[in-house]
Parts: C-alpha cells; sequence; structure tokens
C-alpha cells in the first residue's frame, strides 16, 4: 500500500491512553491506515498517566485525522492480531510504531505474517515472546502474604514488578487459582484486588503499601535451601530462568548468595565423609593388609587403641570362614578363632573332618569393638556402616586367597560379604554365589551357640555341626569349584 | 530425644526428598476454582515457581512423609543403616504445609514420597490419606504427585492414581544386577509389574472417560519413573535401551536420570566419584532424540562410543551426524521435516520456523540467522540458496572444531 494522493503528508502525533490496550490502538490505527497515513508519519506515544487524568482519557486523536473521500478498507488476520495481543504489553515504546508498520505491510503482503525471517515480523515475534515469558513469570513469581483483615479473615497481598505490561493479561489467571480467597496484587503500574467477588483495579502502588512480612516465608526459606543440593551447582542455569531483576522480591532469592557460598564446602565435606577414604590401589599381598589394618584410621574402631587382627591359614585356600570381629582374647593373641568361639569352631570343624590348618580364617571387622566395663571390655557388635567400611580389605583378602568357598558366620559377616543385611533365618542352609563365582554358606556364629544353655543348645549345635558337614560334602563336589 | 519443630522436620524431609528428580507440574488436566469452593488451577504447561542453585526447578512442595524406612538400598540416603536424623509428619501436617504454600503463590502442588514404615501397604496408604484429604476435605486442585511404592497392595496403588495427577514408581537403576546389588529388598519384577499395572489403569480410565463424561480420571499426567546413573556400572547405551523399553511397554510420561552425587553417610558399596553431571545432560539429550525429534533408540546408541557412552563435549545429535556424514549436507529449501531435524543445531522450534518461511523464498544463510540460534555449527550440514560446504562434512578435524575448545578444569573438579 502506498500513501494516496491526496493523503496528508503531515506528522501525525498519535497518543495512547493506555499501555496495553490492544483494542484502543486498534481503532487508532485503522483509522490511520484507512486515512492512508504512511508509517513514517504517524509518531507514537504513550500518554503519561498525569495526562490521562488531566483529559480525563477520553482523548479521541483518530478525530483529527484528515477523512479521505474513500476511506480504505483496513484487514488484519488472526496471526497478527495474536501477535499483537502480546507485542502491545511490551514496554518498549516503539511496540506501537512497529505494530502499525506491520499493519500497513499487511495490506500489501497478506501473507506477511508467515515469514519469520522477515526483520519486522521477527522483531515482533521476539517481543512476543518476552512478553509471554513475563506473563508465565509473573504467575511463578507473585509472592503473596497473608494479613489479617478487620473482619478476622485473611487477605493475600503481593508486591511484584514485571518487566512488561502483564498485569491484567495476568488477571484472569489468578482469579482462576484463588477465587476463593482474598487476594491483592501490587505493582507500580497497575494494582489488582480480589475480595471474593469482584475484580477491581487501581492505579499503581509503592513497595511500602505491600505487608512487610509473613511467618510462613520463614518454612518456604527453610525448605528452599533443604531441597538443593550442593552437590550440584548450576548457577547458570538458575539464574537464566530466575533472572536476577526480580530476586529482590523472593524471599528464597535473599538465601542464594549464602547457599552459593556454603555449596562447596558442604559438598566437600560430604565427599570427605561419605566418599570411599581408601588408596585406589588395593593391597597386592597379604602382609600388605595386615601392615594396612594395623595402620587404618578410617572409623571409631580403628582409633579405640586396640590391634588389628589379620587373617590366618594358607594364602591360597579352598575355604574362607570370616567370622564378625576379634574378641578380646583375639586382640590379645593378635589370632583369629582362638577364644571361647574359636574354640567351639575348632571342635565342629574337627568333628565335620575339616582340617582347619588348610582353612584361612578372617573376620569382617579387624579391630575389636567393645565398652570397658570395669577391667572387662565387653563386646560391641560393629555398625552396619562401620562393617561395611571394613569390607575394602575383606574384598582385597578374597581376591587374593581366591577361596572355591566362604563360610559366613552370623549376621555381621553375612553383611560383610552380601552387602546388604542377611535374613539368616531364611537364607541359612542355601548354597549362594558371590560376585567373583565363590560360593557363600551362611550360618551363626559359634558365640551365639556358647550363649545357649540346655535343650536349645544342643538342637544348635547339631544344626551347627549340620551346616558344616553339608559345607564339607560340597567342598567335595567338583561342582563347588567354579 | 526432644521433639522435633515442624520447620526442622520440614528441613530432614525435604533434604531427604530433594534425590527425586522430578519436579514437573505438567501435562495434567485443566482445572480451576473460579466458583470459588475450591483452591487452585492447573494449566497444561507446569509453572517453576522458583530455581535453586542447583539449577533445578521448584514446582511442588517435595516432601517425604517420613525418612524412617526399613528397607536397606545402598544408593540411598535414607536406608535402614544410614546414620541421617529421621523424622516424620503427619498426614495432617502435610495437607496444611501444602495449603499454606500453595496459598502464598510458591508452589504448583505437592511431590509426596515416603519411606517406608511397617509395611509397604501402611506406608501407601498413609500417602493416599494426604491426597484424599486435599482432594476431598479442601477441595484442592492443584498438582499432585504420589510416589508410590511397588511393593504395596495392587489396590492402594490404584487408588493413588483416582487422587493423583500423577504417580511414579522408580525403577532406581538400569540394570537388574545393578538393584540386585544395591537395592537387595527390591525386586525389578514386582517393580514392572507394578508399573504395568498403572500403565493399564491409565489407558482403561481414559478409554472410559471416552464413553462416560463422568467416569473418574486416573493420573490424568500419566506416570513417570527414575534411574539413577552412575551407582552401577550401566553404560549410557545400556540406559538408553531400558528407557526406550520402559517408553514402548508402559506408555510412560517421562524417565528421569539422576546422576549419582554423593550422600551423606554414603555405602561403601558404592562408587567413589559422582559420575559427571554432564552424563546426566547427554542422557536427557538423548531422551529427546527419540521423544521429538524421530531418532529409534538404536540410532542414538549408535552415537555411542566402544564402550557405549555418549561423549561428553558434545551433544549426541552432533555425534550422531558425525558419525552419519554420508546422510550430509541436508538442502535446507528441500528436505522434510525428519531430516531438518537431524541437522545438529536445529531444534523443534527452529525447523518448524523453516519450514514455514521457506514456502515464500529460498532460504539464504542470513534468513536462517534470524530463524535459528548459530550458523557457525551448521554451516557443515546444510546447502542453502548461497551456501554450500566444500565437502566439509568429510573432513577429519570436523568434530575438532565443531566441539567447544576445552576448558580449564575445575578446580575442585
Amino acid at each position: 500500500m502506498t500513501a494516496r494522493p491526496g493523503a496528508t503528508s503531515r506528522q501525525h502525533c498519535i497518543l495512547v491512553e493506555r499501555p496495553d490496550d490492544l483494542e484502543a490502538w486498534r481503532e487508532q490505527a485503522r483509522a490511520l491506515a484507512a486515512a492512508g497515513v504512511v508509517p513514517e508519519h504517524v509518531i507514537w506515544s504513550l500518554q503519561s498517566s498525569g495526562a490521562a487524568d488531566l483529559f480525563g482519557g477520553a482523548a479521541a486523536p483518530a478525530a483529527c485525522l484528515p477523512s479521505p473521500a474513500a476511506p480504505l478498507a483496513v484487514r488484519a488476520n488472526e496471526a497478527f492480531l495474536g501477535l499483537a495481543e502480546s507485542v502491545i504489553r511490551h514496554r518498549d515504546p516503539a511496540r506501537f510504531a512497529l505494530l502499525y508498520r506491520l499493519l500497513w505491510r499487511l495490506q500489501g503482503d497478506r501473507r506477511l505474517m508467515e515469514k519469520p525471517a522477515d526483520s519486522d515480523v521477527h522483531c515482533a515475534m521476539a517481543m512476543g515472546r518476552q512478553v509471554r515469558r513475563d506473563i508465565h513469570k509473573m504467575r511463578a513469581f507473585v509472592r503473596f502474604r497473608a494479613v489479617t483483615e478487620p473482619d478476622g479473615g485473611d487477605r493475600y497481598i503481593a508486591w511484584f514488578e514485571p518487566e512488561h505490561h502483564v498485569v491484567r493479561a495476568n488477571a484472569r489467571f489468578f482469579l482462576d487459582r484463588f477465587a476463593s480467597q482474598r487476594w491483592s496484587i501490587l505493582t507500580p503500574d497497575l494494582c489488582l484486588h480480589w475480595d471474593g467477588e469482584s475484580l477491581v483495579e487501581a492505579p499503581g502502588a509503592d513497595p511500602r503499601d505491600a505487608p512487610r512480612e509473613d511467618a510462613t516465608e520463614d518454612l518456604w526459606q527453610r525448605y528452599y535451601a533443604s531441597i538443593f543440593n550442593p552437590a550440584r551447582l548450576k548457577v547458570g542455569m538458575m539464574v537464566k530462568e530466575m533472572p536476577r531483576r526480580y530476586w529482590k522480591n523472593l524471599p528464597e532469592a535473599q538465601l542464594i548468595p549464602q547457599l552459593i557460598a556454603g555449596a562447596q564446602a558442604r559438598e566437600a565435606a560430604m565427599v570427605a565423609q561419605g566418599a570411599d577414604p581408601f588408596p585406589a590401589a588395593p593391597p597386592e599381598t597379604l602382609e600388605e593388609i595386615a601392615q594396612g589394618i594395623a595402620a587404618c584410621r578410617r572409623c571409631p574402631i580403628g582409633c579405640n587403641g586396640t590391634r588389628a587382627v589379620p587373617g590366618e591359614g594358607p594364602a591360597r585356600a579352598r575355604l574362607l570362614i570370616v567370622g564378625e570381629q576379634p574378641g578380646d582374647s583375639e586382640e590379645c593373641a593378635g589370632r583369629p578363632f582362638v577364644g571361647p568361639a574359636g574354640q567351639l569352631l575348632d571342635r565342629h570343624l574337627r568333628q565335620a573332618g575339616l582340617d582347619r590348618a588348610s582353612i584361612r580364617l578372617t573376620n569382617a571387622v579387624k579391630h575389636f569393638r567393645f565398652e570397658p566395663r570395669g577391667k572387662r571390655r565387653i563386646h560391641q557388635t560393629p555398625t552396619a556402616g562401620q562393617i561395611d567400611l571394613c569390607r575394602w580389605w575383606l574384598e582385597a583378602e578374597r581376591r587374593l586367597v581366591k577361596p572355591d568357598m566362604v563360610l559366613a558366620l552370623g549376621a555381621s559377616a553375612g553383611r560383610a560379604l552380601l552387602g546388604r543385611a542377611p535374613r539368616l533365618a531364611d537364607e541359612r542352609g542355601t548354597a549362594m554365589r558371590l560376585a567373583d563365582g565363590a560360593g557363600l554358606w551362611l550360618t551363626v556364629h559359634p558365640s551365639y551357640l556358647l550363649r545357649l544353655e540346655g535343650a536349645a543348645r544342643d538342637r544348635e549345635e547339631a544344626r551347627f555341626q549340620d551346616d558344616l558337614a553339608r559345607l564339607r560334602i560340597m567342598l567335595e563336589e567338583p561342582a563347588a569349584t567354579p | 530425644m526432644a521433639r522435633l519443630s515442624l520447620a526442622e522436620r520440614l528441613e530432614i524431609l525435604a533434604d531427604a526428598a530433594k534425590y527425586d528428580a522430578s519436579c514437573a507440574s505438567s501435562g495434567t488436566s485443566k482445572r480451576n476454582s473460579r466458583d470459588g469452593k475450591g483452591l487452585g488451577s492447573t494449566e497444561g504447561m507446569g509453572i517453576c515457581h522458583a530455581y535453586a542453585p542447583d539449577g533445578r526447578c521448584i514446582s511442588l512442595l517435595k516432601i517425604l512423609l517420613t525418612n524412617h524406612c526399613i528397607f536397606d538400598c545402598h544408593y540411598c540416603v535414607n536406608r535402614k543403616s544410614s546414620n541421617v536424623r529421621r523424622a516424620r509428619f503427619t498426614p495432617r501436617e502435610v495437607v496444611d504445609l501444602t495449603l499454606s504454600f500453595y496459598r502464598r503463590n510458591y508452589i504448583e502442588g505437592l511431590f509426596l514420597s515416603s519411606g517406608i514404615v511397617r509395611s509397604s501397604s501402611h506406608t501407601m496408604e498413609q500417602l493416599i490419606e494426604v491426597a484424599r484429604s486435599l482432594r476431598e476435605d479442601h477441595a484442592f486442585r492443584g498438582y499432585i504427585h504420589l510416589k508410590t511404592i511397588p511393593e504395596a497392595d495392587p489396590q492402594l496403588v490404584e487408588r493413588a492414581g483416582l487422587w493423583a495427577d500423577r504417580v511414579s514408581i522408580n525403577v532406581e537403576l538400569p540394570t537388574d544386577a545393578g538393584l540386585a546389588r544395591l537395592a537387595p529388598d527390591k525386586d525389578s519384577g514386582q517393580i514392572e509389574s507394578a508399573i504395568g499395572r498403572i500403565g493399564d489403569a491409565i489407558v482403561e480410565a481414559k478409554d472410559a472417560r471416552k464413553r462416560f463424561r463422568h467416569a473418574p480420571r486416573f493420573a490424568p499426567a500419566g506416570q513417570s519413573t527414575q534411574m539413577i546413573v552412575g551407582a552401577d556400572g550401566a553404560s549410557d547405551s545400556q540406559i538408553i535401551g531400558r528407557a526406550n523399553g520402559l517408553y514402548d511397554r508402559f506408555g510412560l510420561r517421562r524417565v528421569y536420570y539422576s546422576a549419582f552425587s554423593p550422600i551423606p553417610d554414603a555405602s561403601a558399596v558404592l562408587p567413589l566419584r559422582r559420575p559427571p553431571l554432564m552424563r546426566e545432560h547427554r542422557l536427557y539429550q538423548s531422551d529427546w532424540l527419540v521423544r521429538f525429534y524421530g531418532f529409534s533408540a538404536t540410532e542414538v546408541q549408535q552415537a555411542t562410543d566402544a564402550e557405549g557412552m555418549l561423549a561428553l563435549d558434545i551433544d549426541p545429535k552432533l555425534a550422531w551426524a558425525l558419525k552419519h556424514r554420508e546422510s550430509f549436507p541436508i538442502d535446507i529449501n528441500l528436505a522434510t521435516r525428519e531430516q531438518l531435524l537431524r541437522v545438529p543445531g536445529l531444534g523443534t522450534r527452529a525447523v518448524a520456523a523453516i519450514l514455514q518461511a521457506r514456502r515464500h523464498h529460498r532460504l539464504r544463510l542470513e534468513d536462517l540467522g534470524r530463524l535459528t540460534r548459530s550458523i557457525a555449527r551448521l554451516r557443515p550440514f546444510i546447502v542453502t540458496a548461497d551456501w554450500r560446504p566444500a565437502s566439509i562434512t568429510d573432513s577429519v578435524d570436523l568434530r575438532a572444531r565443531l566441539a567447544p575448545p576445552p576448558r580449564q578444569m575445575e578446580l575442585f573438579g
């Protein structure tokens, strides 16, 4: 469309009354285009709110336009209007001129809007995206604070500073969501008040008009600080989605600097506490293990001043027996299974026809955990965490000894081999296989037998004997050797 | 021990919930409370109300009902043998917390999970009670995501779907062997059959609603699952295959990948170091390729190296393109949508814009510059009205030229 002969060539200054009023803009633009006013001759400006008050807001600039004898038919299409709906809310003062330019060009090129590579279309689309993003961010970042009103009911009041003119566009959203509660959203340009029945618009407010605090914010901040994982700091990602300009009105954002500062330190502490504290290379000889456990201070038992008790028996054995931990006698002797429980085990091994000299004996935990009571040291079961930690030594020993079968005595030994707490009642007496192919046989610890008396003891000792006898049969079967 | 305050318990139970990656509030049916009776609304699109410094979105109040647990899964901070502080909420407390957060526009809704106390079914009942109370007693119309316990009574699992927008069951680890080793109390068969049952119930409910308008909704936002990456020995190729199997068999909405991260009081069975976070990102990209870019899982697997791992320095689409140079260059003005989607550097939005723009004139590089983020990455793979790569796709150093320059090592890496 070109300027028609006779069309005025003077500049038109158009005042737009409301910054986001598409209808009013359309009327003005339609009149301009109908009069054949080329975009270069229009200067759009926004009435400041003061001016709007002065003139009562009813100025009709379109009336001042020359009315051509035969006005041109001005047509817009859906694609244009859909985009204009967003673009009009942009804070850039050039938006009115851009939209008019698009409307003007659209008269000559009906398919203009389908050309995203066109620079006007491209620019409008970018502005539309920014506005839609701001609409979305307002929905996300408005934070209400509750205040009690004179009638005893609550009103939820928020202070928010949108980047563009998006408050009206979001009224519906907040109404849909919070119709059952009274709320107000205060912004510098426009405020919305909902009382449960009607929505009232009011002029812009001051941040001091909003409540200063809300007790629930403390809970929310604690939630925010706790849900954040210090092991994965991605500040760039956060800032991209929650730009800094919104931070001052977000209660949780007040914590960000301290959370970031603390994160490195927290992760380092967590890794130091949680990660594998062992050297990269596992020991290559049994002597290295013996020296290693003697010096091991990786858990409180290692630090309790007792001496470590290494495994005993051939360096390559077909059977490895794993107990729980050295007891008082073992710690004194520096050898495994020499105390009362060890003697009981010896007797049953002999009865089952198993030769202790050909068996390697060791413990799940290498130091003696005890509680001093007077002069005596009372055995204390190691914790799951301590067993899991000491497992590193046991696995090193298994790699070197390469047993065909492992006999685990008691739940602690079971845990050290399986990596989980075994269910002794169910799993006792079933042949299991460890990851390296060795067979695993679970039974009770002989110290358990020592605590029993009378018939119960006889019965349990018979079961224990039976477990050992079946173990011997399995050792003799070729199938047991993988 | 003195009873912990609500705030202290919130800290403990939010901290315990943070290893669940999902916080999505999208894809459910549209609801509002314009009638003034209920509270809340949902749109098709979720809203992220805040972002934490770990770059993750906070959309839901994501907490555990309790972190007491009778299970002993090694990768889990709440396992029985862990020394973490324990706490529990009553269902009523969770309901009140959710409502007071929601009223202040902090959240879109609730993501509730739990450690297992007493029995799986008992725990599941407690979770359902929270959702029921929110929906029935308070007419809450926001989003509810319930983490379902696969070991619970199947009927309970189904009840969860009636109140929740989304239900999820974590497969936890990509391989059965990994699950057996690290989560001894869990059973992959049981997990998969629970996922299967929920999948069936979702399909049935959808079907019923086609015929009866008032048929009850069942988890309208579908179901999702999560896998922990880097805790067992699974390769990226295995993980992609497993995820694809889950999408195919159970119609899952999402598979989340969570890079195993050091947890307090870690079990000694776990690997020494966390996997690079970039690995998780590459897996999500590969997931995208299958779900939105028309790649098959097998094709994405082709982008992995000899050990089945995706490259960390370049994205999987570029990796695939470098291995399939014979498919390039692609003529921007002639190629089909499917072909355009395979060009590294072209996303779905750019492809849509290209398809629209080229109806009007033949596109030049300059046009592409306006439609895409960067043409530098595209150039070797495309032909435009004014550009044709000079057999550039054959050159040996193409990968080096497209990969980002090496960065200085992280000080704390």
